[in-house]
């Protein structure tokens, strides 16, 4: 069966079909539930208290940053005239941006019926919630007065003002708050029947937390009726909330009059930019995972073929939008338009574009060769350099456009000062102590969706002329 | 003091259980269901279960969501603080629907959890199944069908012979308070 597997191209229409073996190693039912839980329930492994105290210490640097911010100022900050947008916005969109790959997989490949998708959907979801609430972290303190961040929400105050409703930056706090909201409850809906497996497995206290979340969950068809309807509706609403999300994201550039920003293929661009740059960081914790916890029979190498074919073809568009934006800056006949292109390109960051350019625009396309795709130590450095890609993609696009503006006399180069960079390293900090704190204490694979796709769970597959297998 | 509460018993597979469930309605059980770690597909119409009515709740919330989206930015941009922004009309309508499109989603998703719990009689921490000892396996690799005492054909011996003839095993009496 997996000789078979193999030979066969594992694209798209194969798993429609349904006769791809996607848990391999000989699983049953009992030996799956045993091996998930097993990771929440064993012992935990001496490297996640390795990881766990790397990452504590990383969110103390950012408490710490953000502290010594709202004491002092955004003057700490490497902020100037020109660029008033610095690695604060640069941080946020690159989190948001992350988030992306999570929804994709549990809504966009479920309405797609990409079965393959139930090995990863859950880590992947919690990937985006704590990568949301990461970027949530920077508009909340990037005007460094953070008992002023209620200025965002929609309240009555004592000053009798209103937000504005016509400013991208509005729809930004209802579309990624509203995104949050939607994952995180996509996320826990997923989650009912897992704590339920959970809950029937533990004793004491541990069974009455568990239940508690579990919510009494029985496994009846009677409940499974409603449930997998709440899934699919929840599902058709996150696919186009998500690709509006970074739409909107979009907007805040696109929406301005300034060189490089003011263009309509921001959204799409955005989008795709996005996608890619979510499936680097789930990649790269799949490998991590799965190598870990050995998870090799779940996450198979098919699973993670398919992952570098998204990379391959969002890393494409992206690579493609890159050179439509440069020949509508000339092609548009604008000559500050074009201008911002060729000083991103050969101007004072151009060594920032050409790190984004080989990052995001080469690095995918190794991925054209099967075996490539196969190399687990190949796709993790690749992983890597896409989140390096696109995190210089959105310092470019904001730095470079600000700092190169209409009038030479207002132009000045950016430098981060050591805070902007402290504050960032500690963002990775505070996302891997949610994260791991995940994979410690709950079901870091979906449980009941990946035996719902393995083939004792067909009802046809124990009809007379298959022998009656079991 | 214990009570009866229904008949639990265990089938092997999916398949047995879906011909199970066919056999349980055909024999005029109506309160009954069948348990599995997963949803089987087909079970709904060997349960003779008519389609869950929670598009109807979503669609009404998500209608409700953008009706609210629109006359918040309404009553804000135009009646509670007027103010001309780069020459636009007040009811900028236009790029209200942003906002307007976000609170859809969130109405429709805050609608189809709670509506789907609220259809499911979640959260119920008690049940009587839990008191059977083997029930815990459904999580895992079992798969049941339990009748509840409140059915009309219930009756303890027969019910209990009933499921036994049907193919299951490890027929059990659900007793509890």
């Amino acid at each position: 069966m997996l000789n078979k597997n193999l030979k066969r191209d594992p694209g798209a229409a194969e798993a429609v079909g349904g006769d791809e073996l996607l848990v391999t190693g000989g699983h049953t039912f009992s030996t799956l539930t045993d091996k998930v839980s097993g990771i929440v329930e064993k012992k935990t492994p001496s490297q996640w208290y390795l990881l766990f105290a790397m990452a504590v210490s990383g969110m103390m640097v950012l408490l710490g940053s953000i502290g010594w911010l709202v004491w002092e100022g955004t003057g700490v900050w490497g902020l100037n005239n020109p660029v008033g947008w610095g690695w604060a916005i640069v941080n946020f969109v690159f989190w948001v941006g992350i988030g992306h790959a999570g929804t994709l997989i549990s809504a966009i490949l479920f309405l797609l019926r990409q079965q393959w998708r139930t090995a990863i959907n859950r880590f992947a979801e919690a990937m985006t919630i704590f990568a949301v609430i990461t970027a949530l972290v920077f508009p909340g303190i990037h005007v460094g007065r953070i008992w002023l961040a209620y200025y965002m929400f929609p309240i009555p105050n004592q000053m009798l003002i209103w937000p504005n409703f016509r400013s991208p930056l509005l729809w930004d706090i209802f579309a990624v708050g509203t995104y949050f909201t939607v994952s995180t409850l996509f996320w826990y809906v997923g989650l009912i029947p897992d704590l339920a497996t959970l809950r029937d497995r533990a004793t004491n206290v541990r069974k009455k937390v568990l239940g508690f979340f579990a919510m009494g969950w029985r496994g009846g068809n009677r409940q499974w009726q409603h449930y997998e309807k709440a899934y699919l509706l929840l599902a058709g609403l996150a696919t186009p909330l998500v690709l509006s999300v970074h739409s909107v994201v979009a907007t805040d550039f696109a929406t301005s009059m300034v060189p490089g920003w003011h263009t309509t293929i921001f959204p799409p661009y955005f989008v795709a930019g996005a996608v890619f740059s979510g499936f680097g960081m789930v990649m790269t914790l799949a490998i991590i995972a799965r190598k870990i916890y050995g998870l090799e029979d779940i996450i198979t190498v098919n699973h993670l073929e398919k992952m570098n074919k998204i990379i391959l073809v969002t890393g494409s568009m992206v690579g493609y939008a890159y050179m439509t934006e440069f020949f509508i800056a000339w092609y548009s006949g604008n000559e500050f338009e074009f201008f911002a292109f060729i000083n991103r390109a050969l101007g004072p960051y151009a060594w920032a574009y050409w790190i984004m350019f080989l990052c995001n625009v080469i690095t995918p396309q190794i991925f054209w060769f099967k075996k490539i795709r196969r190399s687990i130590p190949v796709m993790f450095v690749a992983s890597i350099f896409v989140n390096i890609g696109m995190w210089f993609e959105r310092f470019v696009i904001t730095v470079t456009s600000l700092s190169r503006d209409y009038l030479p006399s207002s132009w000045d180069y950016y430098s981060p000062s050591i805070w902007d960079m402290l504050t960032f390293v500690g963002s990775f900090g505070l996302f891997f102590t949610f994260f791991l704190l995940f994979l410690r204490f709950l079901p870091m694979v979906a449980l009941s969706e990946v035996k719902g796709v393995m083939p004792e769970a067909d009802p046809h597959n124990y009809s007379h002329k298959n022998g009656g297998a079991k | 003091m214990s009570k009866t509460q229904g008949v639990l018993a265990r089938f092997a597979n999916p398949a047995e259980l879906i011909e199970a469930a066919k056999k349980v309605r055909d024999a005029g059980y109506e309160k009954f269901d069948c348990h599995s770690p997963f949803p089987i597909h087909g079970m709904d119409d060997a349960m003779g279960l008519k389609r869950s009515p929670l598009g109807y709740i979503v669609g009404g919330m998500t209608v409700t969501g953008a009706i609210a989206g629109m006359s918040l930015q309404y009553w804000v941009a135009a009646i509670e603080y007027p103010l001309v922004i780069s020459g636009k009309p007040f009811f900028s309508w236009q790029a209200f629907f942003i906002v307007t499109f976000a609170l859809f989603v969130l109405f429709g998703a805050f609608g189809s959890v709670f509506g789907m719990l609220h259809l499911n009689r979640l959260p119920r921490l008690h049940h009587p199944l839990f008191y059977s000892e083997q029930f815990s396996k459904v999580t895992d690799d079992a798969f049941f069908v339990s009748i509840e005492v409140e059915d009309s054909k219930f009756d303890e011996k027969r019910t209990q012979e009933f499921l036994a003839s049907i193919g299951g095993s490890d027929v059990e009496l659900v007793a509890g308070e």
